[in-house]
């Protein structure tokens, strides 16, 4: 299991039998705006994937989102980001806002460059090509 | 209740729900075209063979990923789409195969307003959204 993982169920105290079960899992996102407004042009990442200052940093730059104009009403944006500050991860660099580029990823990801070229995967933020039940915040299947 | 009276008012309710999605449609589409008035007074109705090639392209002027709608929802908009970076699978936009499409007015502009300077490298106008909607609810 990944350490932060591990930290992070500790962390949680064992929330919705995550250490229980042993799985990794993190909590599924359960804010509907978040799971409609993210959701819409990549899988709705889970609030534990982060830290809190990652979140803030992309919550706050919408307008250039990698690149793309995400921009939302201010209100919405609003309730996005304090859900997703509220339910951040423990652990990871909050400077940095790529859940692929968190230290975590690399280490549980380590496949050849033609893995990654696969045209099912596309980006390494494609978790649901290679986790079927990513969405539900379940990646023990690897 | 008996069996056919449930059965009926069943279908009833059906019924009824695919027609309520129609007026909210119909709303965004009658906004569009008293703004596309406003842009241009000699607007004279959406086509839904300017939507096509709105649709089709290829543009230049965008974003050199995206050249097209069609580049993410695919050439048949009755078959689901993939979004050309992240690959995320995209519901069909053909209104036939997908009746919720353009009954949020909010949706449906927060999407123009992306998806235009990405594909055209500017907003569309309202001439051009009717356009693009009615091409939809025809396929």
């Amino acid at each position: 299991m990944h350490r932060w993982l591990v930290a992070l169920i500790i962390a949680m105290g064992g929330a919705a039998g995550a250490a229980a079960s042993g799985l990794e899992r993190v909590p599924a996102v359960s804010h509907p705006a978040t799971a409609k407004e993210c959701g819409e042009c990549h899988m709705a990442f889970q609030p534990a994937l982060l830290p809190t200052g990652s979140w803030l940093r992309i919550t706050d730059g919408l307008a250039d989102h990698f690149g793309e104009d995400a921009s939302l009403p201010a209100d919405l944006a609003a309730s996005i980001r304090a859900y997703l500050a509220a339910n951040a991860g423990r652990s990871g660099d909050p400077k940095v806002t790529r859940i692929t580029e968190q230290s975590w990823f690399a280490k549980e990801h380590r496949f050849r460059a033609s893995v990654w070229q696969r045209p099912e995967i596309k980006t390494k933020s494609n978790c649901l090509a290679c986790h079927p039940r990513a969405e539900q915040g379940d990646y023990d299947d690897d | 209740m008996n069996r056919p009276l449930l059965l009926a008012t069943a279908l009833t309710a059906v019924a009824m729900a695919a027609v309520a999605a129609e007026p909210a449609r119909d709303a965004i589409v009658a906004a569009y075209s008293q703004l596309a008035t406003s842009e241009n007074p000699a607007f004279s109705g959406f086509s839904a063979a300017r939507g096509e090639r709105l649709y089709l392209g290829p543009h230049t002027g965008g974003n050199t990923e995206t050249p097209a709608c069609a580049t993410c929802h695919t050439a048949d908009p009755r078959a689901s789409g993939r979004h050309v970076k992240t690959g995320r699978a995209i519901e069909p936009m053909a209104v036939s195969v997908n009746p919720r499409r353009f009954t949020d007015a909010v949706d449906v502009e927060k999407r123009f307003a992306r998806d235009c300077p990405n594909v055209l490298g500017r907003p569309c106008t309202a001439a051009e959204k009717g356009d693009f909607i009615t091409f939809l609810i025809n396929r």
